[in-house]
């Protein structure tokens, strides 16, 4: 038994520091789940993808995502699939997607993959979220799919709602995800409902804020820079918060032509925008 | 107020009167120590003694011609030394640096001894202000009481009092041992108040407090050169109202300590050296839960905490007598802000107000008096100060790159302050006539405070950690007469102060506090001046009956033409006095004008004129060993309901006061 494990070890060891181009990874390598926290696990009869994020959980909103597909027989990793995925909210009447991102190959890591999912909605009773993965490893296609929890969050974190050009739009905060007092930069998903399954990224809008505390008699911060998109496609802008507690982000959204899309300003007769996000600390 | 000028001007120039008196040996620096008020109730001479045995620290400073008092409440009021508020002026202990906690300034230094500590307090204007740090308008150094001076053996004082306004009870005592080779002594005060009442006998409400307060000095001399002498004071108020803020204040606790070391060698040339090492700790808390409909609950606590050392040579060569002082602090100011929501689910706010900022000064001040001749002389002064700001917290930091995202957690500053002055004395007359340039650095509210309420102009005020060093230019004059019968001094001080702090409303920022007009950010005006002027003549009728008369005058102005805040009016007061062996008596009439100047632009507004009737009556019963000292008195006789320019926000003064004291010398 000893020298089998004593060959196993030296194989492995082989393995790592030869075959750079191999197809399966050490399951020795637990360094890359970092600050990962395993949410759940969806399996076929071949592999078991494991999801992970940093909290561990979905929440309602923008949930960064990181995963990984192990393989049933022998425990090792696959760092070479191309990965794609599709959530679905099944509702009573209807079921739809949301705004989602592509799954790419961690930079830097092995066995990682990583994206984001928008869920404008928490699951609720009989209404769920399912997530399919589709990925091909050489020329071969599998695929997994589960429900997912997706607890609802706090604070709104994310909002849907119909512009003044009747389109449906999604809006979701992306950070600060660790808010401090100080200027915080800023970042914020705004995507587009083209149909029930298709979401797409909104570009050359601009968001103006107004960050508020309510039980501070509407307490607002100085500068504060309104968001603009970057080519990374999200909105991007900074967020000063002077105190810690409950803050209103309230939000205008103004179309390239800086028609406002939704929102308004505040003003002493206006205390809020329709249009906000939420962060309390 | 022109006719008040010229009058006083032609006073001086017709030079009425001016005296001069003798200085003795340890006070010959301070010949232009503008002012000396005697505290310490142990003096044998009756008519050296305050009439009230008993009064607070802030009332007896009130009395000074430099001095101002701004008055929050009954409590802890706030000295202003030739019109410039805490910021501009120098407050020590023994020369030790004490710092508030407060950043609503509801504890000046003051508020931190009691009359039972100290034997006096010596105000000087200006750069004579500077031996123990920078500062612009000038110093007020609180001296210690101790037994060194006392006869030897045991010395013993029970002291009571009340005063029917607030229903004062006062109770205090002390022991004291002085034998050749060592003194010691341990006193103690309590004091509790009621509300007080204004004129007509309105209520104030929130203006109560209660103070305990217990400090013991014991020094030992290691041979004939060397003293070692450690001090201690503990004060502690709870339940202090103050009626023109928002908020009262349920601890405000200071333990301040001190540890010297006198070494006086036998050489004409170096006459002395004291090496003093110090550490003072203060913990204050504001509290509203009594207050009655506020927006929102606020827990906000401030602790300061200071070390420092001085040491400090005075000696003589030839015609010149000198003096050196190396001194160094090292300060740390916190204070925070947490915020109760209405909505028990929600968080708490917080934030910090003072975000940990860490002083640390390192100081040299040389002194030199020449003797030209036998009657006139040379004073200079030279000092110089590094002063360096951090803030020490990233939580803090952060916040205040809200509003300075560039800024640097450091700052260093050079403060330099430099002064000749010429005194000429000739018997009866004595002159002196001065010169000086003096900086300071930014307060830690001015520096780095976040969104400090300014209850007075309803604005929140934020800090600037760029702001420059404030310079002052400095014209100072004084004309002394001294005869059997008359006393008589006049003295102005003109100020020219560049790159003078004060708040700028900011339009475009929201205020923090509930209610608030919006936001001021401290910045630099071009500069602004102040003068101040006092006039005392004190006259002997006969050996019997004498009269003390005094006149301020005092002005400010910014370069925008504004008055500045806190300004006094034109002052006057006179006292007569009656005393025969052990009975004395006096009447008080003090008053003010209607305040003209007063400064719009920063909240305030007009104050009419008033004037205040007092009596006052003492007898000292002599037994063998023993004394009994009993003074009454009536203060407000008329009941006058007023308020003046150092009112907060206009709470009106205390109304009819009786007060009885009673001292009681073992």
């Amino acid at each position: 038994m000893k020298t089998i494990k004593y060959i196993s070890v030296l194989f492995m060891a082989l393995l790592t520091f030869s075959c750079t181009s191999d197809d399966e990874t050490d399951l020795t390598n637990l360094d890359e789940l970092t600050n990962l926290i395993k949410i759940q696990e969806i399996s076929n009869t071949t592999h078991t993808v494991e999801l992970y994020s940093k909290s561990g959980k979905l929440e309602q909103g923008y949930n960064a995502l990181s995963l990984r597909i192990k393989e049933k027989n022998g425990n090792s990793f696959i760092d070479n699939a191309i990965v794609s995925w599709n959530p679905m909210m099944y509702m009573t009447a209807m079921q739809h997607s949301c705004p989602k991102s592509e799954v790419v190959k961690t930079p830097h890591k092995q066995t990682l993959y990583n994206g984001f999912l928008v869920f404008q909605m928490a699951s609720h009773g009989s209404e769920y979220w399912e997530l399919t993965i589709d990925y091909t490893i050489d020329g071969t296609s599998y695929s997994v799919s589960d429900t997912l929890e997706v607890h609802p969050s706090d604070k709104q974190r994310v909002t849907t709602f119909t512009g003044t050009d009747d389109v449906r739009y999604v809006l979701a905060l992306v950070a600060p995800s660790e808010p401090k007092v100080a200027i915080n930069d800023m970042i914020v998903g705004l995507y587009k409902m083209e149909n029930m399954s298709h979401f797409s990224t909104v570009d050359h809008y601009s968001i103006k804020i107004d960050p508020r505390m309510p039980s501070m008699g509407n307490h607002g911060s100085p500068n504060n820079q309104d968001l603009t998109q970057k080519t990374d496609g999200f909105y991007h802008g900074k967020l000063s918060l002077t105190m810690t507690g409950y803050w209103k982000i309230n939000l205008q959204l103004l179309n390239a032509e800086n028609q406002t899309i939704k929102g308004e300003e505040v003003t002493n007769e206006q205390e809020s925008s329709s249009l906000y996000l939420e962060i309390e600390f | 107020m022109k006719t008040y000028k010229s009058v006083c001007w032609l006073l001086i120039f017709l030079g009425v009167t001016a005296y001069s008196q003798e200085n003795s040996i340890d006070s010959l620096f301070n010949d232009i120590i503008l002012d000396e008020i005697i505290i310490s109730t142990s003096e044998k001479t009756l008519d050296k003694n305050q009439p009230k045995a008993l009064s607070t620290l802030d009332e007896l400073l009130e009395k000074s011609p430099k001095i101002n008092m701004v008055k929050r409440g009954g409590y802890a009021w706030e000295p202003l030394i030739n019109s410039m508020a805490t910021e501009r002026s120098l407050i020590t202990i023994d020369g030790m640096r004490i710092f508030g906690a407060c950043t609503d300034k509801m504890d000046p230094i003051t508020s931190y001894v009691e009359i039972s500590n100290l034997s006096k307090a010596e105000v000087s204007s200006g750069q004579q202000g500077s031996t123990h740090g920078a500062t612009i308008g000038g110093a007020l150094d609180l001296k210690r009481s101790t037994s060194r001076d006392r006869p030897e053996g045991w010395n013993g004082k029970l002291v009571s009092g009340y005063e029917t306004n607030n229903k004062q009870k006062i109770f205090g005592g002390a022991v004291g041992y002085n034998h050749n080779l060592l003194y010691a002594n341990v006193d103690f005060m309590y004091r509790d108040a009621e509300n007080y009442k204004a004129g007509k006998s309105q209520e104030v409400p929130f203006s109560q407090f209660t103070k305990y307060n217990v400090s013991g000095t014991f020094g030992t001399f290691l041979n004939r050169q060397n003293l070692i002498e450690a001090s201690v004071i503990y004060d502690k108020a709870t339940d202090v109202g103050y009626p023109a803020l928002p908020m009262d204040v349920s601890l405000a606790e200071a333990f301040i300590s001190s540890i010297k070391h006198e070494w006086k060698p036998i050489s004409a040339t170096l006459e002395s050296w004291e090496t003093k090492l110090y550490y003072n700790t203060i913990t204050h808390t504001m509290d509203d839960t009594k207050r009655p409909d506020v927006p929102i609950h606020m827990d906000m606590p401030g602790w300061s905490d200071t070390y420092g050392l001085y040491s400090k040579i005075n000696g003589n060569h030839k015609k010149h007598r000198f003096s050196a002082n190396l001194n160094a602090f090292y300060n740390q100011s916190i204070a925070e802000m947490t915020m109760y929501p209405n909505d028990p689910d929600e968080q708490l706010m917080f934030m910090y107000t003072w975000p940990d900022v860490r002083t640390f000064y390192r100081g040299l001040h040389l002194t030199d008096l020449y003797h030209l001749s036998e009657q006139s002389k040379l004073k200079f002064t030279f000092g110089i100060g590094w002063h360096s700001n951090k803030i020490a917290d990233d939580f803090g930091l952060s916040s205040l790159r809200i509003f300075h995202p560039d800024m640097k957690p450091t700052k260093d500053r050079l403060l330099k302050s430099i002064s000749g002055n010429y005194l000429l004395n000739t018997g009866k007359w004595s002159y002196n006539f001065g010169l000086a340039f003096g900086e300071r650095a930014p307060s830690v509210s001015e520096g780095y405070g976040f969104y400090l309420y300014n209850s007075n102009d309803f604005y929140d005020y934020v800090g600037n950690p760029y702001l420059l060093n404030e310079k002052s230019w400095e014209l100072n004059a004084s004309i002394h007469y001294h005869s059997k019968k008359i006393h008589s001094k006049i003295s102005a001080n003109y100020f020219h102060i560049q790159n003078y702090i004060v708040g700028k409303v900011d339009e475009t920022t929201l205020p923090m506090t509930i209610g608030a007009s919006g936001v001021k950010h401290y910045s630099s005006l071009d500069y602004a001046t102040v003068f101040t002027m006092d006039y005392q003549i004190d006259y002997h009728f006969h050996s019997n009956l004498k009269a003390e008369t005094l006149l301020v005058y005092s002005y400010g102005k910014g370069k925008d033409g504004a008055h500045l805040p806190f300004i006094s009016p034109f002052r006057y007061a006179l006292h007569l006095e009656y005393f025969k062996n052990e009975f004395r008596s006096q009447i008080t009439i003090n008053g003010n004008s209607k305040h003209q100047n007063y400064a719009s632009f920063y909240g305030e507004n007009q104050t009419s004129d008033y004037i205040i009737f007092g009596i006052n009556t003492s007898y000292k019963f002599v037994f063998n060993r023993t004394a009994l000292r009993l003074t009454a008195g009536v203060e407000n006789i008329l009941d006058r309901h007023y308020t003046t320019f150092a009112d907060w926000n206009n709470i009106p003064r205390s109304g009819r006061n009786i007060f009885l004291n009673a001292v009681f010398e073992l």
